[in-house]
């Protein structure tokens, strides 16, 4: 319990020294939900042009798109800050995280909080919810878990990924937008029907990276639909599965990269 | 070319080529954004029969794969350092130089997109042939107005970006202004979509009252012949007036900026 209050101290000191600028705040606030807007927003300006995407209709399309938003929205406000690990790797302050006796992880994620992303995280519940009122969901006690776990579980899946991808900065230095090809990248790709990619593209990101857990299976298992290319139904209840695979990759990546650290010398 | 002019030319290539990783790790990421947008872009037009706003299969595949080329080239989300030497003070070295700093920068940043052209332009544009349907310009023409419109799009974007950075000497913070920037080029630019989907008030009002479609939109349409060589004159004499036009800007801002500067330095 004494570690938990620890974190939550660097946590509260985070967000009292980043509220002190409350117009600077507001700012930053607003300009992140401009850019959840924008993201949502490009979906329904390509959906405007055929009034269908991949197959699927206006609220079908929501619901995979919101789901997708609000679970990149929740990791990318807990663990979005993991990409910071780049400059501790480069100027050596990552010894002093080592010096200390928690999880080096951990007080990475807590030391560089940043509240200002809390406001797509609303955002991205709000237009879930509205999703999941105006998709056609025939509910049973099922769907009702599913889509109270849904965000979380893409969360997770999500925040792996922002783990694996700031991990290899251990090894790069410079090669930070490798992460992001995968982490804002695959938030692109999950807004999306994934009937909408050529084959050996879906298959190798839906199904062997596995960005099709984070929204379009879940959604296919709440619309009660199967999936138009032949995934068998089954594997759209298994999210929580292929998250927890890739956190315990990113839990294994960060260890590996840890012990291969070498700080920057004297 | 003159020696000074040459010189900084040079040295703002070489300054980019030293980042080989960084180079490696940004043209990974716009291929997989490039497979991203332009799956979705043909299915989109496989919906409505083939093509969208006019541009056909081939065109959409052009439109994605340069957009990612020349995102790298116009580089319009990557701040010059400007506003962080007006905040340190620094720019008082810039300013007492013989040549002008607005110029300084200017060729430090051709030098920068020459870089970009070879490496980061090249890049998505040979995975894009080989991997798909590729419009290819039936008149010779199209290749010098291009190549012409590149150096038009780098000097806008440039010319913004230093205004954003002018900024800094009333505001010392351009967060919110670069901010305000990202939103805006996310939708004017023509990165996401053809602006041509949009409706045709909105469209109309991107193009005549902002720079932005100079920056991406007007070299992909020269590039797809859209309208053919008269209207590619067109977008080329809109990319110079604006490009022209923001220099002017740039200059008299400097100009009051830097009696700002006396009077807070004295």
């Amino acid at each position: 319990m004494g570690k938990a209050r620890v974190y939550a101290h660097l946590v509260r000191a985070q967000v009292r020294s980043q509220t002190q600028y409350r117009a600077s705040f507001a700012l930053d606030v607003v300009g992140s939900m401009a850019v959840f807007a924008i993201d949502i927003g490009t979906v329904f300006v390509l959906f405007s042009v055929s009034g269908s995407l991949g197959g699927f209709g206006g609220t079908e399309v929501l619901l995979i798109a919101a789901l997708a938003g609000v679970s990149f929205a929740l990791a990318d406000l807990v663990v979005g800050n993991a990409d910071r690990l780049r400059e501790y790797v480069r100027t050596g302050l990552f010894d002093s995280l080592l010096l200390r006796p928690l999880s080096s992880l951990a007080q990475l994620l807590a030391v560089n909080f940043a509240l200002r992303r809390i406001g797509r995280v609303v955002q991205g519940f709000l237009l879930y919810l509205v999703a999941l009122f105006v998709a056609d969901i025939g509910w049973d006690p099922a769907r009702l878990l599913l889509a109270a776990t849904a965000p979380l579980v893409g969360a997770v899946f999500f925040g792996s990924l922002f783990v694996m991808g700031a991990t290899v900065a251990f090894w790069w230095v410079e090669s930070g937008e490798i992460a992001n090809g995968f982490t804002y990248g695959g938030r692109d790709f999950a807004c999306y029907p994934s009937t909408m990619y050529g084959e050996w593209f879906r298959k190798l990101f839906a199904l062997a990276f596995g960005f099709g857990f984070i929204s379009y299976l879940p959604a296919l298992a709440l619309l009660g639909r199967s999936d138009p290319l032949g995934v068998p139904d089954w594997l759209r209840w298994c999210s929580p599965a292929a998250a927890a695979i890739a956190a315990g990759l990113a839990a294994l990546f960060w260890r590996t990269g840890v012990r291969h650290y070498r700080s920057t010398g004297s | 070319m003159p020696r000074v002019p040459w010189a900084l030319t040079a040295a703002g290539f070489r300054r980019y080529a030293t980042y080989r990783q960084a180079t490696f790790a940004g043209a990974f990421t716009n291929v997989i954004f490039g497979f991203l947008r332009c799956y979705i872009l043909l299915a989109v037009a496989a919906e409505v029969g083939g093509a969208v706003a006019g541009y056909d299969g081939p065109k959409l595949v052009a439109f994605v794969w340069l957009g990612q080329g020349l995102l790298a080239v116009v580089s319009m989300w990557t701040m010059l350092d400007l506003a962080e030497r007006v905040r340190s003070g620094d720019v008082v070295a810039d300013l007492l130089r013989p040549i002008n700093p607005l110029w300084t920068y200017l060729w430090t940043e051709f030098g920068r997109a020459g870089y970009a052209m070879l490496t980061r332009f090249v890049a998505p544009l040979v995975v894009g042939i080989v991997a798909f349907t590729f419009y290819i310009p039936q008149n010779w023409v199209t290749y010098p107005l291009f190549a012409v419109s590149i150096g038009l799009a780098v000097l806008v974007g440039f010319a913004c970006r230093y205004l954003i950075g002018l900024t800094a000497f009333w505001l010392l913070d351009i967060r919110g202004v670069s901010m305000f920037w990202g939103f805006a080029t996310n939708i004017g630019s023509g990165l996401a979509f053809p602006l041509a989907i949009l409706p045709d008030w909105l469209a109309t009002a991107l193009w005549v009252g902002t720079p932005l479609p100079a920056l991406l939109q007007a070299p992909i349409d020269i590039a797809v012949e859209r309208g053919g060589v008269g209207h590619s004159l067109l977008l080329l004499a809109g990319q110079a007036a604006w490009g022209a036009g923001l220099l002017l800007v740039c200059r008299w801002v400097q100009a009051r900026a830097v009696r700002r500067l006396v009077v807070q330095g004295g």
